[in-house]
């Protein structure tokens, strides 16, 4: 909660920064020709005319009530705007991250415990993966299945086969920094003690894996799933324009590029709400697979 | 009656658990040095064969090629490898699995790290009936209820739901062991099982093992330490570079031993062995520093102590807002030019108690006097005057050097830092002097002087921390673990270095240990903690040969002896 | 979490130089891998200060009659909609992007070490205020901060640079803090209170050398990030504009033709990618090597 108070001041303040006079913005940007009254009758609307710290008080109010305002450009309230393409974007993360999931574990699992080799293969795509941007990833991925062998189409129709591409072009770096995380502590899960002592009862590399491993191969990756989710809807941004799929991230885009601040500032708010939501179930998740106490810096004897 | 008969009749000869002839392991390169080079020996069922060597002599990678466990990494050769009359020499995997764990059993020292710390004890241990046995969930869970009771923990359904950071250090162990013996095998291999345990846990543990084998069941028993292994042990094999050197009856083996490597190891055994004596050979092989130059403890009426504390009391806040008292109304006296040794377990303080004498930590009540002045109460800029007075060596040496310096520049930045509160700071000649005056004292090469820390043994790593420790010209020296993390024979080098020192430069020692027997080897007086209070102090041969105090009386019993 | 602290964790395999050591090899011996990415680094870096060196044509010659022209011997990597050869402005571009990264991540390092350094010295207090405002910098995810900063100051290559580097510094104050509490509460520095060293020697003789030796690691591993998110922002039509060379912007010109002229936005974001992973090689080295040095 005082994150979200401190990111709408933020963003308040920041907006605040923005030369030029909001108003003129609303009425079509500067140097459109606009009179005197015209400016004042839109200040008014948008209270733009009191002090800025009754704003910022009166804004923080109608955030508190989950009014986000109204979009300058597209005369519509924020709220409903952002709420309509909330759902898009919450899919396409989801699914990338569940993707990604599997793809990192399928890699992690298939490259330990099979020599050097096999290491440096799982480590080297994981390192490829991971520095693949996504503008890039995508409009290869186009150009491979939509326009030479034309099996998935390039832009994004709202059915299933509409959201491979975008999932994969999502997935892919994300797979890349989870396989990192999931083969180390994999790596060292079965470097431990307790999987000599496993295989010692007659466990075998199967059971060692799925029985004790693979657990602990997880744990880090489950939190960074908090960190995954945003970094999947800053990706959202990209992938969404190149798709031409309708999202948050499109909208947030288009609501830059031509400087529609409440639009901006209520996607930033539900981004960041989204966000923390997912850092606290991350971290619910995490205790629930790892039920053991936090360590605590004691200074007693070692 | 013929002679084979009468012998016959008197070794009842039960039955072969494990014949090994020949065993070879290498690593790596095959024309480099195998780890283990060709070892015999063999085990009978109720027999318990301790295996010792120091780090590096090969013994854990013998444990783990009896389990076929070496990794896939190492090439394992023998003439012969049988368990319970059957060869296993180059068994496939699927059929060294099905004898894992039902014809031989593993317990590894660490069970913290040795049970998953994710699973319940009651999952772990229930394993080896789930992939042995045909018994259902509930059938396993009663048989590990009956295994948890077997190995000593009472009221197991209290703890078979735990997992192993839940339990304490002594029923963790316990629990390893019973993962192991579920099945019952007839043979039980113990890789230093009791090595990072309290001595009153080991001691349980180790009377565990006794009876596990007083069952039928075989054991090889892994040890660095010939002290604990003497406890239970029937015969004993001693192992140096991969080869076993000496093999004998556990009583043949420690009162007369014929190897000089057997002979060195036991002499570095500190415990019993009076004050001033040497533990290691010396250099030049003269038997000269055996003299028993007992110091003197200073007898006469009392001057004031060199280190004080008086009433010490440091509470730690956890998590959850409740305090825990570390050390509580501590007093303790280190007598000029003697040694005052702190003894206890885990948790016990001990710790808290060095860094309240350091003044590293400042107490909630209580003061400590250096000299009969004020230090632990002055601000830390006055303090600093006199702190190279005290110097303070570490268990974790490696961790107190910066990484980025080389011996050299380490000594070169205490020469300087005793300097900096002097007068003058000396020239770079005199510096360099210092400094290989100082490696000179430790018995360090000059040719070290240039290496990183990383690069050396852990005994050269403990020197240039003792070494660091003198360049101030301290008074007294505290040492906090000085010898735990080193083998026996580097750690009987290190404790005969810092007991020269003593005596030449008159220091006043304040060591910190929980080894009983390295305590009663350097001090003069000795204070005794349980949690966080001094049961019992005195002149060490009064506390070691008359305990007063239970606790004490407790530790002493459990102090693994040789014979 | 941020990418950095991800990479930098996952950066060395546990106990990879023990296994080094003990199978007798020398830790400081060059693998395929580091000589790989030294041999591209380098060819990067000779494109970024001499690109007439590898590609000795004029990136801005026009040739109409040559457009849209397919990867061949004369164009490698063919040629875009005014006949320009791609390769030429490919090498061209490197220093644009170079100039962008690093920049960017100098930013990010500078304001982070700042952060970090403040946040982990001037007691508790100043802990906590720096730490809450890094928790605010973290609710944006990714480019958001980037985008944010782009609403109030307004697109442009100048703009993308410090929206690049505003929105990594979190990531490396939070990184350069762990560092600095972790080198505080070590043992060597209480060593040093005990040899008797006043608190402003300790810190400036052991606690910043051995917090700031990372730095290097972080910025090369930071530059790659930085060079793709700077990319991102050209490509999206916030920083760097199309005639530029810059390669997020060549991409972003050769978006309209993707149906009939791929090479136009491959090859750039090829380049992309290869300094990324080049970046992230070496930056694992030189800590694998800083570790073990």
């Amino acid at each position: 909660m005082l994150v979200l108070w401190a990111v709408a001041t933020v963003t308040f303040f920041a907006v605040r920064l923005i030369p030029g006079d909001p108003a003129e913005a609303i009425l079509g940007g500067p140097g459109s020709q606009t009179s005197p009254e015209a400016l004042a009758a839109v200040r008014a609307e948008y209270g733009l005319d009191q002090p800025v710290l009754l704003q910022y008080l009166s804004q923080l109010g109608r955030l508190a009530t989950g009014d986000l305002g109204r979009s300058y450009a597209l005369n519509m309230d924020v709220g409903p705007l952002v709420f309509s393409q909330l759902g898009g974007t919450l899919i396409l993360a989801l699914l990338a991250l569940t993707v990604a999931w599997l793809i990192a574990l399928l890699l992690a699992t298939w490259s330990t415990g099979r020599g050097r080799l096999a290491r440096q293969i799982g480590s080297g795509l994981e390192i490829v993966a991971a520095a693949l941007p996504h503008f890039w990833l995508a409009t290869t991925l186009i150009v491979v299945f939509s326009v030479w062998w034309g099996v998935l189409p390039p832009i994004s129709t709202m059915d299933a086969r509409g959201l491979v591409l975008p999932v994969i072009t999502l997935a892919i770096p994300l797979a890349g920094f989870l396989g990192q995380v999931m083969r180390e502590s994999l790596t060292i899960a079965l470097e431990s003690p307790f999987v000599l002592s496993a295989r010692a009862r007659g466990e075998s590399d199967r059971g060692v894996l799925w029985r004790h491993a693979l657990r602990h191969a997880a744990l880090p990756a489950i939190s960074l799933s908090g960190w995954a989710f945003g970094s999947l809807i800053s990706g959202a941004v990209v992938v969404e324009t190149i798709f031409a799929r309708p999202g948050l991230g499109r909208t947030l885009l288009n609501a830059v590029t031509v400087r529609d601040v409440p639009v901006v500032v209520g996607v930033v708010m539900i981004v960041a709400l989204a966000y923390i939501l997912m850092t606290v179930l991350t971290d619910l998740a995490s205790r629930l697979t790892d039920p053991r106490p936090i360590r605590t810096p004691t200074g007693a004897d070692a | 009656m013929s002679a084979a008969e009468q012998v016959g009749a008197r070794r009842p000869n039960p039955a072969l658990a494990l014949r090994v002839q020949n065993l070879r392991v290498g690593f790596g390169d095959p024309t480099g040095e195998d780890a283990v080079r060709g070892i015999s020996f063999e085990v009978r069922a109720g027999e318990c064969l301790a295996i010792v060597g120091e780090s590096g002599s090969g013994k854990s990678v013998t444990a783990r090629s009896l389990l076929g466990l070496a990794g896939s990494a190492a090439r394992v050769n023998a003439d012969e490898l049988s368990l319970a009359g059957e060869s296993v020499l180059g068994l496939s995997e699927a059929a060294w699995r099905r004898r894992r764990g039902r014809d031989v059993g593993l317990v590894l020292q660490d069970a913290l790290a040795s049970l998953d710390p994710l699973r319940p004890i009651v999952r772990e241990i229930g394993d080896s009936l789930r992939l042995h046995t045909r018994l259902d969930a509930a059938a396993r869970t009663r048989r590990v209820l009956e295994i948890l009771e077997a190995v000593g923990l009472p009221d197991p359904h209290l703890y078979a739901g735990r997992r192993s950071g839940e339990l304490s250090g002594g029923q963790r162990q316990r629990a390893l062991i019973a993962a192991a013996l579920a099945l019952d095998p007839p043979l039980l291999i113990a890789d230093e099982p009791t090595t990072a345990l309290d001595v009153t846990v080991q001691a349980q543990v180790l009377a565990l093992l006794d009876q596990v084998r007083s069952q039928g069941t075989a054991i090889v028993l892994i040890s660095h330490d010939l002290a604990v292994v003497g406890r239970i042990a029937d015969r004993i094999a001693v192992m140096h570079n991969g080869r076993i050197v000496e093999t004998g009856s556990a009583a043949d083996v420690l009162g007369a031993p014929e190897h000089p490597e057997t002979r060195r190891m036991l002499a570095a055994v500190p415990v019993d062995k009076p004050r001033g004596s040497r533990l290691a050979p010396t250099p030049t092989g003269a038997a000269g520093g055996t003299a028993p130059t007992t110091v003197s403890a200073p007898s006469t009426p009392e001057p004031v102590p060199a280190l004080a504390g008086i009433g010490l009391t440091k509470s730690f806040r956890g998590v959850h807002g409740t305090t825990h008292l570390a050390v509580d109304d501590v007093s303790f006296s280190l007598p000029r030019g003697g040694t005052l040794g702190i003894v206890g377990e885990s948790g016990s303080g001990k710790t808290t108690t060095a860094r309240l004498a350091l003044a590293l930590t400042a107490a909630d009540s209580g003061e400590v006097r250096l000299f009969g002045e004020p230090w632990s109460t002055l601000p830390e800029r006055e303090r600093r005057a006199r702190r190279p007075l005290v110097g303070a060596v570490y268990q974790d040496v490696l961790g107190s050097f910066d990484p980025r310096l080389s011996v050299r520049e380490i000594l070169q930045h205490a020469v300087a830092a005793a300097a900096g509160s002097g007068p003058e700071t000396p020239g770079r000649r005199s510096t360099a002097v210092r400094v290989a005056t100082l490696l000179d004292s430790v018995g360090l090469a000059q040719t070290l002087l240039e290496r990183r820390p990383t690069d050396l043994s852990g005994g050269q790593r403990q020197r240039v921390g003792i070494a660091r420790a003198l360049a101030s010209d301290p008074r007294i020296l505290i040492c906090d673990e000085p010898v735990s993390a080193l083998d026996v024979s580097v750690q009987a080098q290190v404790l005969d270095l810092l007991d020269e020192l003593q005596r030449e430069l008159s220091l006043s020692l304040l060591f910190i240990s929980h080894d009983l027997g390295v305590i009663q080897h350097v001090s003069d007086r000795v204070a005794v903690m349980q949690n966080g209070r001094v049961v019992e102090s005195g002149p060490a041969a009064e506390v070691f040969t008359a305990p007063a105090h239970p606790y004490t009386q407790a530790l002493l019993s459990a102090v693994p002896r040789l014979i | 979490m941020s990418e950095l602290e991800i990479q930098l964790s996952a950066g060395t395999q546990p106990g990879d130089g023990d296994r080094a050591t003990r199978r007798g090899r020398v830790p400081g011996r060059v693998t395929a891998v580091e000589l790989a990415a030294g041999l591209l680094a380098a060819f990067l870096l000779t494109a970024a200060v001499a690109p007439r060196l590898l590609a000795p044509g004029d990136p801005l010659a026009i040739d109409p009659l040559a457009a849209f022209g397919a990867p061949s011997w004369s164009h490698l990597f063919g040629t875009d909609e005014s006949g320009r050869d791609i390769f030429t402005r490919v090498i061209d571009g490197a220093r644009d992007s170079f100039l962008i990264g690093l920049a960017a991540t100098l930013i990010g390092l500078g304001l982070g070490a700042i952060l970090g350094v403040v946040a982990g010295t001037l007691g508790a207090a100043v802990d906590f205020t720096v730490n809450r405002f890094l928790e605010v910098l973290f609710a944006f995810p990714g480019l958001l901060l980037a985008l944010l900063f782009i609403l109030v100051f307004g697109p442009g290559p100048g703009s993308a640079i410090v929206a690049v580097g505003l929105s990594t510094a979190p990531g490396y104050a939070r990184i350069i803090r762990a560092q600095l509490i972790r080198v505080r509460s070590s043992a060597f520095v209480e060593a040093a209170t005990v040899q008797g060293l006043s608190r402003g020697r300790i810190l400036t003789r052991h606690i910043l050398p051995n917090t700031l030796a990372p730095l290097l690691v972080l910025g090369t591993l930071g530059v790659g990030q930085a060079i793709v998110w700077a990319a991102a922002l050209s490509y999206l039509g916030l920083g760097a504009q199309p005639p530029a060379a810059e390669w997020g912007a060549m991409l972003s010109a050769g978006r309209t033709y993707i149906t009939s002229a791929w090479w136009m936005s491959f090859f750039p974001g090829l380049f992309i990618v290869l300094t990324a992973v080049c970046a992230t090689a070496l930056g694992r080295s030189i800590e694998r090597r800083m570790r073990h040095a």
